[in-house]
């Protein structure tokens, strides 16, 4: 494989060329590390400012319930508790992970295993058009579709946690679908084909044999479909309704951490506690980004120790 | 008997799974077309932006969004193939390698405002540009890169061992055989990661809001020197892109008919993500016919 050719070191031409070639790949590689290196270095230098230059105490900040950055010292100074949105933020993974979830793995096992070979390629481009769909139209869907329909027939102003969960739920549906359609298409068939050998039904192959040998392959999708729940701003943004209490109701306009920074980012100058509190607010979006990505990584490496 | 009946059950629920997802899907397209095509006109796709009053035209913002990804991909192309081929190629198993593929793997799943705050103090704040295009084309090839190495590098794998061989038995040299015999090999999948690229590229605005800006200045459209700043060209102006100005006018509320604008700008993005789909998938097939003998 690493074979020098003769040629290649005969001619100095060549050989600057070859050696030219790699610099330059070597050179795509490192600014991807180092975009990388840089996100995570500015974010926490912005984001720990908060508590180490603007004395904010870190306790208050997590689990204050009041957010009010422009009261004056003589009002009792301005509040940065940002434990609604945190709160805001998981009800909207976790609801539209426990809606998705099942709707998209069991779209995933009809495409594998019930549809026939037509259905599969019908459904194959309709879930990648679906991924393809820009986060904004399905804010905008929401919010022209959905939130008069809460209104209508719900209750409440239609703007609120509902609306969020449901768009995010269509939103990460087709990433977990995918995903599982993947996870299944790597299950051995002989498996399959034993369990049906026994005289075992489909939904018991189903129930029984792809649900264990999916199963980590399942839990990466969903735990994708939430990083992107956790971390989608725009479109949440459009049908939350941007309420600033602790939300009670899943019809009450709320927030998430990423409605937050969008809402008030251009809003503060640079420099200021107000401003240096939104990155701490994305100094926590992308701690929390990291542990989805992390624990996606650790599920990997699991389900394939185990599948040997 | 019990278990043939359950089965039976279960053989429905799935259906109706699937037809749900197929339901979501028209119903979702279908409302945004039905809603946003009667709006399509002439005037609406070339018509200035409007800050109060109704009537506005998405030209600005179209043009504004094309121009951004041609920047974008200009750069995200190069570095991703690049990316690419060092991976397939020139990497060696070990804590480095692990080390950027790890680093790739975040960079993919790392929230696209997260990667438009970090485009906004780098490319806006440090670099003292201002909201430009051009921060918001690098924000976007951050964004972007991952998904273009992997598509590159997947490509260059999966060409066949044995012409890579027979090139370097031939003492034609690393770099060489690279341009030479895997790059073109490899160029259909290339082509189709850059089209999917593009793709997200052109529907991104939450990496935009912060890097290139929420408003375009007035452009004079006979103006094409790139260097003066009413040129629609100026890759150092702010400029909304089309997905961009959907929020914006639905979350400001300014303008009255900022509902049939966004329905229309929307009918318009749904239709481009149409667009490089089919693109994708065609593209590939021609690039491939063209640089083999093939039929097929």
């Amino acid at each position: 494989m690493e074979a020098k050719p003769l040629i290649a070191r005969g001619r100095s031409h060549e050989g600057l060329r070859d050696r030219l070639g790699f610099i330059g790949t070597l050179f795509s590689v490192t600014i991807i590390v180092l975009a990388v290196a840089g996100i995570y270095l500015f974010v926490f230098s912005k984001g720990l400012a908060t508590f180490f230059v603007n004395q904010v105490n870190v306790l208050d900040f997590l689990f204050g319930t009041e957010w009010r950055p422009t009261l004056t010292e003589e009002e009792g100074g301005p509040k940065f508790g940002v434990l609604p949105f945190i709160v805001g933020s998981f009800i909207v993974t976790f609801l539209s992970a426990a809606i998705a979830g099942p709707i998209g793995i069991g779209a995933a096992i009809f495409m594998t295993e019930i549809a026939p070979p037509w259905g599969r390629k019908a459904m194959q481009p309709v879930i990648e058009l679906l991924v393809g769909i820009p986060s904004v139209v399905y804010g905008f869907t929401g919010l022209t579709l959905l939130v008069p329909f809460i209104r209508e027939h719900v209750g409440g102003l239609g703007f609120g946690l509902l609306a969020g969960v449901i768009v995010l739920s269509v939103m990460i549906l087709p990433t977990i679908t995918s995903i599982s359609v993947d996870a299944l298409s790597a299950v051995a068939p002989e498996i399959k084909a034993g369990s049906y050998a026994l005289g075992a039904t489909r939904w018991q192959t189903i129930w029984r044999i792809l649900m264990r040998a999916g199963a980590s392959g399942f839990v990466t999708a969903v735990i994708f479909g939430m990083a992107r729940a956790f971390g989608e701003a725009l479109a949440v943004q459009m049908v939350i309704g941007n309420g600033k209490n602790m939300p009670t109701s899943l019809l009450e306009p709320a927030s998430t951490i990423t409605t937050v920074i969008t809402m008030n980012m251009g809003n503060t100058v640079a420099g200021s506690v107000e401003n240096n509190v939104l990155w701490s607010l994305a100094l926590l979006l992308l701690l929390m980004s990291t542990v989805f990505i992390f624990a996606v990584r650790w599920i990997g490496r699991r389900g394939r120790m185990m599948s040997r | 008997m019990n278990a043939k009946i359950i089965d039976r059950v279960m053989t429905v629920v799935f259906y109706a799974i699937a037809l749900l997802l197929i339901v979501i899907l028209f119903g979702l397209i279908g409302y945004i077309l039905a809603r946003g095509v009667p709006k399509l006109s002439l005037t609406f796709l070339t018509g200035p932006p409007r800050s109060l009053e109704a009537g506005s035209g998405i030209g600005t913002p179209l043009f504004n969004s094309l121009y951004m990804l041609f920047l974008t991909m200009v750069f995200t192309v190069p570095i991703g193939v690049g990316g690419g081929i060092y991976l397939a190629e020139y990497a060696r198993p070990g804590r480095l390698t692990d080390a950027i593929r790890a680093a790739i793997e975040v960079l993919s799943s790392l929230p696209s405002i997260v990667v438009g705050l970090f485009g906004f103090l780098v490319f806006v704040y440090y670099t003292g540009w201002g909201y430009t295009l051009m921060g918001g084309a690098l924000a976007l090839m951050l964004f972007n890169l991952p998904l273009m190495v992997r598509t590159s590098e997947e490509a260059i794998r999966a060409v066949p061992h044995e012409q890579k061989e027979a090139s370097l038995a031939l003492g034609i040299s690393h770099w060489r055989t690279i341009t030479d015999v895997l790059f073109p090999s490899a160029l259909p999948g290339i082509v189709t990661g850059a089209i999917l690229t593009a793709g997200r590229a052109f529907g991104e605005a939450a990496a935009l809001i912060f890097t290139s800006g929420m408003s375009s200045p007035p452009l004079d459209f006979h103006d094409w020197n790139p260097l003066s700043s009413a040129s629609p060209l100026n890759p150092f102006r702010p400029g909304e892109t089309l997905a961009v100005n959907i929020w914006k006018v639905n979350s400001e509320g300014l303008i009255p008919d900022a509902k049939e604008v966004a329905a229309g700008a929307s009918a318009v993005l749904v239709l481009s993500v149409l667009l490089f789909n089919v693109l994708a998938r065609f593209a590939s097939r021609y690039v491939y016919r063209k640089m083999t003998a093939s039929k097929s």
